[in-house]
């Protein structure tokens, strides 16, 4: 089908990447979240710290606690990804190296974030 | 550009050894450092999580090593860490308006970041020693 768009019109706003201003605006959106989340949690870690097993465990299977935590959990990977992906794409500039640096980036961030909302949701959730 | 014996003392593009460190270019470096550091300490609070689901013995495990003066030392670090990048991105988000890009502005705003950052941290650890009784 032919497009009728100029070959300008069709880049314009994209960018080389051709993912326009998408990483910005989520890196921007999950940081004004991470400001409140993180906020929350230094807050229940410190009220927590030292604290015995079954305070801990009762505490953080709290719905007030674990929806936040779970909150936090996704903004918050999601932020490290895309903040990572910068620092590779600045200084790793072998195609190879790149898409490897890339891929494990995606990898641990996904990791971190299944480990993380497993345990909380087995904590509200589990025996 | 014959004269190849004298390439070795030409001028080479500058890089960041040239400069005088200024406030805001390391307030700039430490905002990605503090990021990388805050990136791979989220094990530390996927231990904590994965060991708190897993039950009293490994919870008690991850507990005593951040208990340990040097757990206390990367967990002190880790604190400053995420509250600098933090406020590092709250100063991101007044430039992203367009605001405080005078150079007075730009150096306040920075050595707000390093300032605000430790102060907060302490005051955040006397707090928490405080409510523990331990200090």
């Amino acid at each position: 089908m032919t497009s009728y768009r100029t070959p300008l019109a069709r880049a314009r706003g994209l960018g080389p990447a051709r993912t326009g201003t998408d990483h910005f605006w989520k890196q921007r959106v999950t940081a004004a979240a991470n400001v409140f989340l993180v906020s929350f949690a230094i807050y229940l870690i410190v009220r927590l710290a030292g604290a015995d097993y079954p305070t801990v465990k009762s505490t953080l299977a709290q719905p007030q606690n674990a929806i936040p935590l779970l909150l936090l959990i996704l903004s918050g990977v999601i932020h490290m990804r895309l903040g990572m992906q910068s620092i590779i794409e600045d200084y790793v500039h072998s195609d190879g190296y790149k898409v490897a640096a890339l891929l494990l980036n995606t990898f641990f961030a996904v990791l971190i974030g299944f480990a993380c909302a497993y345990a909380v949701l087995k904590l509200s959730f589990g025996a | 550009m014959a004269e190849t014996g004298e390439s070795a003392s030409r001028p080479i593009s500058p890089h960041l050894s040239v400069y005088r460190p200024l406030i805001n270019m390391v307030m700039s470096i430490l905002h990605r450092i503090t990021g990388i550091a805050l990136y791979f300490g989220t094990l530390l609070l996927a231990a904590w999580l994965v060991a708190a689901a897993g039950g009293q013995a490994q919870f008690e495990l991850v507990n005593a090593f951040f208990a340990h003066p040097f757990g206390k030392l990367v967990l002190f670090g880790y604190s400053w860490a995420l509250l600098h990048h933090m406020l590092g991105g709250l100063r991101h988000f007044v430039w992203d308006t367009g605001r405080g890009f005078s150079i007075g502005q730009v150096n306040a705003l920075s050595w707000f970041t390093i300032i605000g950052s430790v102060v907060l941290t302490l005051v955040l650890w006397m707090l928490g020693l405080t409510l523990r009784g331990e200090l």
